[in-house]
């Protein structure tokens, strides 16, 4: 992060390059603009597509007020108050069903399928062999590059009723084994394929965290003897915890939003009692649906309570003395 | 972390194992029965393993022109654009970023920190989209994801660890912002932009929801959305949509794992050489900063 201006030799002494070479004085407008206006032009275009679509469509949620309709526009449409938060108000029961699926996947996520990929590169970290591992690693990370199109075609051909296990399991005479197209399953199997997805990739950060562990520490911990088991809790577990606590504080900043892609491939054959989460909610009953300023609404309130629970989540972590997402 | 039990090192064997065989079975599962003739995908009722006769019919059919050749061609436009501007306005934007104390530093940085704590919601993103008259327009698919401010930090970071012995004296000399990027930081920052690259390219590729959302014209879309009307949804694929002939169409199951393998090989392609370069420090850093 430093400047370099201390090391910076005859600093004054090219005529080539005298903006460069004056001091960093603060306050003194004209000439940072003179220095850095390049920097600024090269920051322009990116700055103006985050402002298109990232911060004018923060404006288009205006229409949370409004009983919008597309014919009338933004401007034409009537505002009409809070009355398009009142399925969230007075609990809707589609509404209440989105909410409550969300919830219970984000609780069954948290519990069963963060902990795996800690668990997997604690795994990964203990192999010996380098290539071994190394090809291992390749192979587990491959399934995060393929689309959720991808993912659902391939569970399906491997484990629906007319696919590779079921037919093999007839061949054999062992019954059938559906859990694609049965409501009753269906988080399960969201949550299978988010394991077979992202399990492996996301080890990647906890074994950049492993391999910056002291190896020191372990030899002390034998010296007092110390096993395996209380090697991984007073050695390996403290060293990952800060990356734990960081990717935990995000996971439940994003407690709201759970797989809009994959559920929203899948939701034909199961019906929207076992399958609609918030938002597919909002794409069901605002895109498709034409209910605009309800589905904004909804769309608004989840995004503000994201951020809430982004910052309640880190002052939480700074509460209990860890690093969090930001530290200052 | 010394010796280790012998039974231990067997079961993390088995374990590795069965976690790389869920990964690798389904795709020598799909490619086989891409290949397969009728025959041999009747007699296993479904997903072949193994073929003893391989034909690349299936893969004529879907390339001979019909919805899956236009819609592999948009995929390739879209992605081949798209992955340029991405990578264009992202380095640009991190390079200016990288220079703590230049003016507007802190405000630019800001707006961008700012976009990855709060999504704007899917509504109102559809209607921006709309008012700026992009519906059933290809730019949709990638005007408004061309810089994701992660990407941006992940580059920043990289950049910022650069010795600025090396601008500041190429400053001395006389160069330019543009000169010192091209010339001096982005030959050094080749491992950054392919990861970085990697990420959009795979995201265009993969999108599927922003096609479904702002593309009412089927003509016009991406293979993800082919490949989820003929193989997700099992719509049958005949002669209209393939400008085949009837009588010599291979099997059915044939030609949506043709599909399929088409929508994977670029990312198995792409996959070998990028993967290099994912080794430890390189995200971490970025999720710190």
């Amino acid at each position: 992060m430093s400047s370099g201006i201390k090391v910076r030799p005859g600093a004054g002494a090219d005529p080539g390059a005298p903006a460069a070479c004056e001091p960093r004085v603060r306050g003194q407008l004209a000439t940072r603009w003179h220095r850095d206006r390049m920097l600024l032009v090269l920051a322009i275009p990116g700055v103006i597509v985050l402002v298109v679509f990232h911060y004018l469509p923060l404006l288009g949620n205006v229409i949370a007020f409004q009983d919008y309709q597309p014919f009338l526009g933004i401007r034409g449409s009537d505002f009409v108050g809070l009355s398009n938060f009142s399925v969230i108000l007075d609990g809707d029961p589609e509404f209440l069903n989105a909410l409550v699926n969300t919830l219970i996947i984000t609780m069954v996520q948290v519990l069963f399928v963060f902990p795996l990929p800690i668990a997997l590169a604690l795994v990964l970290n203990s192999m010996l062999n380098e290539r071994a591992k190394r090809l291992t690693q390749s192979i587990l990370y491959l399934p995060h590059f393929l689309s959720w199109v991808i993912v659902v075609a391939l569970f399906q051909q491997m484990l629906g009723n007319g696919g590779m296990l079921n037919e093999w399991l007839r061949s054999a005479d062992l019954g059938t084994f559906q859990i694609i197209g049965v409501p009753e399953l269906f988080k399960l199997l969201i949550t299978s394929q988010v394991i077979w997805k992202d399990t492996g990739w996301s080890t990647i950060i906890f074994l950049a965290a492993l391999s910056k562990v002291d190896l020191n520490l372990y030899e002390a911990a034998a010296i007092d003897r110390a096993g395996p088991l209380r090697q991984l809790w007073h050695v390996t577990l403290p060293a990952i915890r800060p990356v734990i606590v960081l990717l935990l504080i995000l996971r439940l900043g994003d407690s709201l939003t759970v797989g809009f892609e994959q559920i929203l491939l899948q939701q034909g054959p199961v019906g929207a009692q076992a399958s609609e989460v918030l938002d597919t909610y909002v794409y069901n009953n605002g895109i498709i649906g034409g209910n605009w300023g309800v589905s904004a609404a909804v769309g608004l309130v989840k995004g503000i309570v994201g951020v809430v629970l982004v910052l309640g989540a880190n002052r939480l972590a700074h509460a209990m003395g860890e690093r969090g997402v930001y530290s200052k | 972390m010394g010796r280790q039990p012998r039974w231990a090192t067997a079961a993390r064997g088995v374990l590795l194992t069965v976690a790389c065989l869920a990964v690798i079975v389904p795709f020598v599962a799909v490619v086989m029965t891409s290949l397969a003739p009728q025959r041999d995908i009747s007699a296993r009722g479904g997903l072949v393993l193994f073929t003893s006769e391989p034909s690349l019919a299936a893969y004529r059919a879907v390339l001979s022109g019909g919805v899956v050749t236009r819609a592999l061609s948009v995929s390739v436009a879209v992605t081949a654009v798209g992955t340029v501007l991405s990578l264009a306005c992202t380095i640009m934007l991190a390079y200016a970023l990288s220079r703590p104390g230049s003016l507007l530093h802190k405000p630019i940085l800001l707006v961008t920190l700012f976009t990855l704590l709060f999504n704007p919601g899917m509504i109102p993103m559809y209607l921006i989209v709309k008012q700026l008259g992009l519906i059933d327009n290809l730019a949709a698919l990638i005007l408004p994801v061309v810089v994701n401010a992660f990407n941006v930090i992940v580059m920043r970071s990289f950049f910022l660890e650069l010795p600025s012995e090396l601008t500041e004296s190429a400053k001395i000399d006389g160069a330019g912002e543009l000169r010192i990027l091209t010339f001096i930081v982005l030959p050094l920052s080749k491992a950054v932009v392919a990861v970085v690259g990697l990420f959009y390219a795979v995201a265009y590729w993969n999108a599927f929801f922003s096609a479904l959302l702002y593309l009412p014209s089927p003509e016009k879309w991406p293979l993800q959305l082919v490949l989820r009307t003929f193989v997700v949804n099992q719509t049958p694929l005949g002669t209209d949509e393939l400008s085949a002939s009837t009588e010599s169409l291979p099997p059915q199951a044939s030609i949506q794992m043709a599909i399929l393998v088409m929508s994977v090989i670029p990312i198995l392609i792409i996959y070998p050489f990028i993967q290099k370069h994912f080794s430890k420090g390189l995200l971490i850093g970025a999720v710190k900063g």
